[in-house]
């Protein structure tokens, strides 16, 4: 028995991990109806930009602000630049540029940072294990971190104008315009605020998984399957998938079908999410009039 | 009369010097003033820590170049990317061998990469030479007689631990954490060899991908088996984890890792250089921050050679001292090629070295080759640490030849 | 916008046409044929990995391209078929050409099963279920139940075909005169495919799905059938890519070959089969051009040449040629 207790809270910190990437799919998902493929390099860009300033001195939590507003810079101006031009264009062109992101952010990062692996600082800090050495300072107060900006997220879709503005631009941009609300500015906002997010999720990520250029990769397929599982246009649901998907892997992996098998789970689990419920477990179901 | 004898003698002497000439010019890759030498490495891309090998290599070839060379010629090394593919590696060994006809190859990175290449090499008989790589398969003169290896493999480093492990505790019941590649399951096949009909009562296992975000899941299990041993075959960046992990569960077990991961500066520093104190992994080469080397003249050979030519190069780095050894094997072998660089004499002297010393190789720890034995590196030193480095202890122990 | 509908030829008007095309399909067969003659060993391999590139490019194409399904997991098939090609052929000594047909049902089928729940849905679902079939196959490849078979992280050896009543060519020769009978084969049915109804079909369901429901076409039905097919075409490419390397291991079926045929096929044409062949050649020669710009960093070149064929030649070099082909018909009095 301690062994699951041990397997269900290991699950649920990594879960938490897998949640907060996934509330930065889902924020863009939200913001633009795109799943951004480069989001998890985009993390870890801002993650590296993190490590720089601490290594230059800057204590913790002035870095940890400083590259939040960095990232949301960097979204805003990704998408000015790059998907501006082609907003019109079939989904198509739009995929293939996540797809050039992902290979420049990527591989730029490996080239200006090295692929050694290096630690990165947790704030969260404790001198005797918690709870039995079940689980870390640092996996508690990351889970608690990612519940805030979940929280912030929703109060900020549901009860603010400017949420409110995003939402009405992502759903229907023709009649959004109409009744005058700046549907570009909209469109910038969301991506910057998927990147300040997916920066948060980095800096999070990166005390417990080491930091190195490849470090999203996997996750990044995780976090697909809980926003999926969750409903890729609810964050709470997001969120809530996010930590399904860390426990049941978790679960699956010691119990089932071994360790060597753990990411044909996440592949099953999106599967069988398609399947049998493609809006998610909590996500709205959409009909579209012709 | 005198005139035409000398003209006798000068021309006889011509003529039996000039087959020497002729056969020089028909050894591939070998001309009067030049020897092509050719690698492949991962140069991009997620392995491309170890191109800094590759840097190593090319500025001890200029050394020699700059001290004249060998047998009268200069080296040409070249060195291409292959991004940790096989297919390319395969690509960019063709081009090696058939397009820029290289005299042999050495020093290529990876076992799945030289996989791809070494019927390719064995069929044509291009010498293959001190792989960078701890692969088992490479020490097999009877099958693949162009292809040898160097460092001690990691099924050899495996078994170490076995024997240590029966010393020691011969009841005892191991968890054994690998990651699901040749470079893990070596340590698998390591331990069978050792342990042999006892495998199954005395082992749990455990694998992990190099994709995993975590291995926290895997250390939970073998904790929860009742394992009171932990031997490890994971990469840097699991390291740290599965010791950081170790620690706070609070388990002790007799725990091993592979020496591939035990870098100071890049697993026990971010792991928490406190929660790694009595960790045993084992080495074949001198830790450059141990302080018993300071005055070493093996290692200010490497220390003076950093200087002058990788000014940059960070010397906390061991896979400059990696570099260092292979390279320096690789010249000895050349030396004792004498003037003639074929590539059957290449790869006679490469499978005869008699035992030597290398600066940046532990005293007692040797090269050597013989031609039906291709394990280069046979013996390794077994080390604990203490908080602070590793502490070396016990005697060269020398893995069984598989 | 830019889609051509593929059926018009350029020149549209038929009669002199008919000439031309025989005297292009000569050229064409000669092209073909003759590096295998004219070239060095080593050359002569790369072009014949650059075939099987198009091909593997070209089965993207009919899903993607032509169908607009977009998939980021093709990679997935081509080793498939790979590894069909290699088990048959080193576990149970059948000879190459037996193994393609299999190959190619093998990867039909996975094709359907995988296409079968995402493609029901938008588009958006097919590209993260593709995403994640690229992502877990290497690990897929490395399980121990199939070990056995795959023979695991080792991997698998083959050997060429030797050629046949003893002709005077070398193995090497042999195999890019195979790849390119094949190749030639299975671009001949797409073509055919494509100027058909049903190739009609695809685009219209392509352009504009609700539509093409309304007209009463199953689209369910013809998007599944389409990917299978796309899957197949792409799995032998990896049948003939194994034996071509003589090697399979799941490390050489990464994420990355996933992104590399997709870079190939927006840069050679969408919706183009002379674009796939651009593609092919792409995707073989520009990492060694990427490599002598950036040595630490050809992924970023990669990179920035996909979204600057997206920005300024969504067409591809097909596209590229087409215009300057229309812009010289224009010309003629």
């Amino acid at each position: 028995m301690n062994g699951l207790a041990h397997q269900i809270v290991a699950g649920i910190a990594t879960g938490g991990i897998y949640a907060a990437v996934a509330l930065a799919i889902v924020m863009i998902y939200q913001a633009t109806h795109h799943v951004n493929f480069a989001q998890g390099e985009m993390a870890t860009l801002s993650t590296f930009i993190a490590w720089s300033m601490i290594n230059a001195g800057m204590p913790y939590w002035v870095a940890f602000f400083a590259t939040v507003v960095v990232s949301f810079a960097i979204g805003v101006a990704i998408e000015r630049l790059l998907m501006r031009p082609v907003q019109n264009a079939p989904e198509l062109t739009h995929v293939g540029v996540f797809i050039g992101l992902l290979l420049i952010i990527g591989n730029a990062t490996g080239w200006i940072f090295g692929y050694t692996t290096k630690s990165f600082p947790s704030p969260f800090h404790s001198d005797k294990p918690l709870a039995g050495g079940l689980i870390s300072a640092h996996e508690l107060g990351s889970t608690a971190v990612t519940l805030a900006v979940l929280l912030l997220v929703w109060a900020f879709f549901r009860f603010t104008r400017l949420g409110l503005a995003m939402r009405a631009a992502a759903y229907n941009p023709r009649s959004a315009r109409l009744v005058g609300i700046r549907v570009g500015w909209m469109l910038a906002l969301g991506w910057g605020l998927a990147a300040a997010i997916g920066a948060v999720a980095g800096m999070m990520v990166a005390p417990i998984v080491f930091l190195d250029p490849t470090m999203m990769l996997g996750i990044l397929l995780y976090a697909f399957a809980g926003a999926l599982l969750g409903g890729i246009d609810n964050p709470m649901g997001a969120v809530i998938g996010g930590f399904v998907v860390g426990v049941l892997e978790n679960l699956a992996g010691a119990y089932v079908v071994g360790t060597e098998l753990k990411l044909t789970v996440a592949l099953a689990i999106i599967i069988g999410v398609l399947v049998v419920r493609p809006s998610g477990l909590f996500g709205r179901v959409v009909y579209s009039r012709v | 009369m005198t005139t035409s004898r000398r003209t006798l003698i000068l021309t006889t002497g011509a003529l039996l010097a000039a087959p020497r000439l002729a056969a020089a010019q028909e050894t591939p890759g070998v001309t009067a003033t030049e020897i092509r030498i050719g690698s492949t490495n991962a140069l991009s891309g997620p392995a491309s820590t170890y191109s800094v090998i590759t840097k190593c290599l090319t500025a001890m070839f200029q050394r020699l170049n700059d001290q004249g060379g060998v047998g009268g010629r200069k080296i040409a090394f070249i060195a291409y990317d292959d991004a940790y593919q096989p297919p390319r590696t395969l690509e960019q060994t063709r081009r090696l061998v058939e397009q820029d006809k290289v005299a042999f190859l050495f020093n290529q990175l990876g076992t799945p990469t030289n996989s791809a290449i070494h019927r390719y090499v064995n069929q044509r008989k291009v010498p293959h030479l001190f792989l960078a790589t701890g692969a088992d398969k490479w020490a097999n003169p009877k099958e693949y007689p162009w292809t040898i290896g160097w460092q001690p493999s990691y099924r050899t480093e495996a078994q170490i631990y076995a024997k240590y492990i029966l010393e020691q505790k011969p009841n005892a019941k191991i968890g054994l954490l690998y990651q699901n590649d040749d470079f893990g399951k070596d340590y698998l096949h390591g331990l069978k060899d050792v342990l042999g009909a006892r495998f199954d009562a005395m082992v749990k296992t455990a694998t992990n991908e190099a994709t995993d975000p975590t291995i926290d899941s895997q250390i939970v299990s073998l904790q929860a088996a009742g394992c009171d041993t932990l031997v490890c075959g994971i990469i840097p960046r699991f390291a740290a984890q599965a010791i950081r992990k170790v620690h706070d569960l609070g388990w002790k077990p007799m725990m091993f890792m592979t020496n591939v991961s035990v870098s100071a500066g890049a697993v026990m520093q971010p792991a928490g250089p406190e929660k790694g104190v009595g960790l045993i992994t084992s080495d074949y080469r001198k830790d450059q921050s141990d302080p018993a080397w300071a005055n070493d003249p093996g290692m200010a050979e490497w220390r003076a050679f950093m200087a002058k030519y990788i000014a940059d190069g960070d010397l906390s780095d061991n896979n400059y001292t990696y570099g260092y050894g292979a390279g320096s094997t690789m010249i000895q072998v050349l030396r004792q090629c004498g003037n003639d660089f074929s590539r059957e004499n290449v790869m006679k002297q490469a499978a005869n070295i008699a035992p030597m010393d290398i600066a940046t190789l532990l005293p007692g720890v040797q090269v050597q080759t013989q031609p039906g034995n291709y394990n280069v590196i046979r013996q390794m030193q077994l080390q604990r640490w203490d908080g602070k480095s590793w502490v070396r202890f016990g005697k060269v122990i020398e893995g069984g030849n598989v | 916008m830019t889609r051509v509908d593929e059926s018009l030829g350029p020149s549209g008007a038929a009669g002199g046409s008919r000439a031309w095309r025989a005297t292009l399909l000569t050229l064409g067969i000669f092209a073909a044929v003759a590096p295998a003659f004219l070239l060095e060993s080593f050359q002569l391999f790369q072009l014949t990995m650059a075939v099987i590139m198009a091909l593997a490019v070209l089965g993207l194409n009919i899903v993607t391209g032509y169908n607009g399904q977009i998939s980021l997991g093709h990679g997935a098939f081509f080793a498939v078929g790979a590894y069909v090609t290699a088990i048959l052929m080193s576990h149970f000594d059948w000879s190459f050409w037996a193994t393609l047909p299999v190959a190619a049902l093998v990867c039909a089928a996975v094709g359907y099963g995988v296409g079968f729940p995402a493609l029901r849905l938008g588009g958006l679902y097919l590209a993260l279920t593709t995403f994640s079939l690229a992502v877990a196959v290497p690990q897929i490849l490395k399980h121990k139940a199939l070990e056995d078979w795959t023979g695991g992280v080792q991997g698998l050896f083959l050997v060429k075909p030797d050629p046949p009543f003893g002709l005077a060519v070398t193995p090497d020769q042999w195999m890019y005169l195979s790849v390119v009978a094949v190749a030639a084969l299975c671009f001949w049915g797409t073509w055919n495919l494509v100027h058909s109804r049903i190739g009609r079909a695809l685009m219209a369901i392509r352009d504009n799905p609700t539509a093409a429901q309304a007209m009463g076409m199953d689209i369910s039905a013809l998007k599944t059938k389409t990917f299978a097919a796309s899957a197949m075409v792409t799995g032998i490419a990896g049948a003939l890519s194994a034996v071509a390397i003589e090697f399979v291991a799941p490390d050489s079926f990464t994420f990355g070959v996933s992104i590399t045929l997709f870079v190939g096929m927006v840069v050679g044409g969408v919706a183009s089969i002379l674009g796939s062949l651009f593609g092919g050649l792409f995707v073989l020669f520009v990492p060694n051009i990427a490599e002598a710009i950036s040595k630490a960093a050809p992924g970023v070149i990669y990179g920035v040449i996909l979204i600057l064929f997206l920005f300024l030649l969504p067409g591809g070099f097909a596209g590229l040629l087409r215009q300057i082909a229309a812009r010289l018909t224009r010309r003629r009095p």
